[in-house]
């Protein structure tokens, strides 16, 4: 692998909640000293389960969200450093697709109006036919241009939002669980829509999701968090999993083959709460194999470079 | 923009909206709809009741009652109308900034919105009057100022509600700024509930103006206004007794009619539960 494209280091943020003249603010750590990297054209996956601070790195990423702690660096320039209107310029390179495709486009907006946004709020004329072309580009007849998105289903306005975001041709798209309020059938369309893009713009893609099944599909390499912390990274999909949490995830999803189907073992116990986390390896309540070391003392995340690990007794 | 037109087909916004519709324009074209003055005394006259030359009868100086009506509809539509258009825009501006701003913007609007909601209207109107002093602006500024509360907060409400919207975080996501955002798409979306409760508190504005109309603080003689034509009757109410009734009946029609036609575009909006989301 190249230089990245992304480099995410030591990044952290901190959530404080409650609080007032009599009670003390709760603070929670919704990531924690996640450091990671997206390589030129590869899609990295983010697995985990809800609440375990998946969409908050997506947003920090980005920077839509200021972090406490870490910064990112997009093709050698610091983003977490950038002045507003630095950041803006930059904004051309990155975009976002969001996980609710009927909350994320404005319902006065006709679809050439959604699609004409990213101009306008980078100043930039619209090229003509620009708009019709974009709706091509994701397998939408231009006659739509005119409609409101209330005139849409959920599968072509999730279409609309991927249009726009690759509007000003960006180099790093974040996908937040852009499939996941979408039926099983439109799933598998917008995926194969997504994959062909990538090739033929040479996109790299962060595409968070909690299908494990789906980003073993999509994805080259697969990072998995567990409440807001890196416990794995998988280095390819055929890898076997190192980490008793990520083993867990995937013997959750059914093989599609009966004949392959065994036992699962759910797992027992509650995660913590995010706001007391536990001293030692957050996970260690529910783990089979916790040792007292687990609980004392949090693991760190290594194990060779290519598969890091958190874990002191991996598979 | 269709649904103006299509509260029309409903029956009481239609009946109330024509009503609305003939009231304004006859306050535009007044001077053309009737021979008489509004200002020119004719004391022989004084006090007939309603006949072929006096439709409405006449006034202690002998003026026709139904052309003053009519010159009473440019003051007393024009005095709210324009008093309740600065109190929407100030509104929307503060609420908006307050809303989308946050912090210590945000908790000193709501404490001067909340500090003034807790008097009526009409309070704060009289005492802005008597620091003004009375007349049609001095009345027209206290009105817009007794209504900013109520517009600043539904604005507020309606930006705090529209701010947590996935397409806000995706404009950020393209570079937006906060022109854009409040401009492009939070105060778009805010509209329509907001002109409508504009509508409606016109409404009140007329009775608020013929209040202070009717305390002689409104415009004064011998301009007329629906207040102040009422005042003027009411030490005639034995004697001729339409020189109050036919102003009052003006007031309460004109009202009831904005009242009926903005139900009617509340329900063509569908917006009845985003009107009472205000706190």
């Amino acid at each position: 692998m190249t230089a990245p494209l992304i480099r995410i280091e030591a990044l952290g943020k901190r959530f404080q909640s409650g609080g007032g003249l009599f009670a003390r603010p709760r603070a929670m750590m919704a990531v924690r000293d996640v450091t990671l990297s997206v390589g030129k054209g590869e899609v990295l996956g983010v697995v985990g389960e809800s609440g375990c601070g998946k969409s908050t790195l997506a947003r920090l990423v980005l920077r839509l969200i200021e972090p406490t702690s870490g910064r990112v660096t997009f093709d050698g320039t610091e983003i977490t450093a950038l002045s507003p209107p630095a950041l803006r310029r930059m904004r051309r390179r990155m975009a976002m697709v969001f996980q609710d495709p009927y909350s994320s486009l404005d319902p006065r907006y006709t679809l050439a109006d959604v699609l004409a946004e990213p101009f306008r709020v980078q100043n930039e004329p619209l090229p003509a036919n620009r708009v019709e072309a974009m709706l091509a580009a994701v397998g939408l007849p231009a006659a739509l241009a005119g409609n409101h998105p209330h005139q849409l289903s959920g599968g072509q306005r999730q279409r609309v939002g991927i249009a726009r975001a690759l509007a000003l041709r960006p180099d790093f798209v974040v996908l937040d669980e852009p499939t996941a309020s979408l039926d099983v059938s439109i799933q598998a369309q917008i995926i194969a829509l997504l994959a062909d893009l990538r090739d033929r713009l040479g996109l790299s893609y962060l595409f968070i999701s909690h299908d494990l099944g789906l980003v073993r599909y999509f994805c080259d390499r697969i990072v998995v968090m567990y409440l807001g912390a890196v416990v794995e990274v998988l280095p390819d999909t055929a890898t076997a999993p190192r980490h008793p949490y990520t083993q867990a995830l995937m013997e959750s999803n059914f093989a599609p083959d009966p004949a392959r189907r065994r036992a699962i073992e759910p797992l027992s116990g509650e995660i913590p709460s995010p706001f007391a986390l536990p001293p030692g390896c957050a996970f260690a309540a529910r783990c089979p194999r916790a040792s007292d070391l687990c609980r004392r003392q949090p693991p760190a995340l290594d194990g060779d470079a290519t598969h890091p690990v958190a874990c002191f007794h991996p598979l | 923009m269709t649904a103006p037109l299509r509260a029309f087909r409903r029956p009481q916004g239609g009946l109330a909206g024509g009503w609305l519709i003939l009231v304004i324009a006859a306050a535009l074209a007044a001077p053309l709809l009737t021979p008489y003055a509004y200002d020119v005394q004719n004391l022989p006259q004084a006090y007939q009741p309603a006949s072929a030359r006096h439709w409405l009868g006449t006034d202690e100086f002998g003026r026709d009652l139904l052309t003053r009506l009519i010159y009473g509809a440019r003051t007393s539509l024009s005095v709210s109308a324009t008093a309740i258009s600065i109190s929407v825009l100030c509104g929307m501006v503060l609420g908006a900034a307050a809303a989308w701003f946050g912090g210590w913007l945000d908790r000193a609007v709501t404490m001067v919105v909340d500090l003034s909601w807790s008097f009526p209207e009409i309070l704060i109107a009289l005492i802005l009057v008597a620091i003004i002093g009375p007349g049609t602006i001095g009345v027209m500024i206290a009105i817009a100022v007794a209504y900013i509360a109520q517009f600043t907060r539904l604005t507020r409400a309606q930006i705090l509600t529209l701010k947590g919207e996935t397409f806000i975080e995706a404009a950020r996501s393209l570079g937006a700024g906060h022109a854009h955002i409040l401009f492009r798409h939070l105060l778009p979306n805010a509209l329509a509930p907001v002109l409508v409760s504009a509508m409606l508190a016109t409404g009140d504005a007329i009775i608020l103006e013929a209040t202070l109309g009717f305390f002689g603080l409104g415009a004064q003689p011998p301009v007329p206004s629906w207040g102040g034509m009422m005042s003027a009757g009411s030490a005639l109410v034995f004697k001729a007794p339409w020189v109050i009734i036919f102003p009052g009946l003006a007031v309460a029609v004109t009202v009831v009619a904005i009242n009926l036609y903005g139900d009617a575009l509340i329900a063509e909006l569908d917006i009845r539960s985003r009107l009472r989301r205000e706190a």
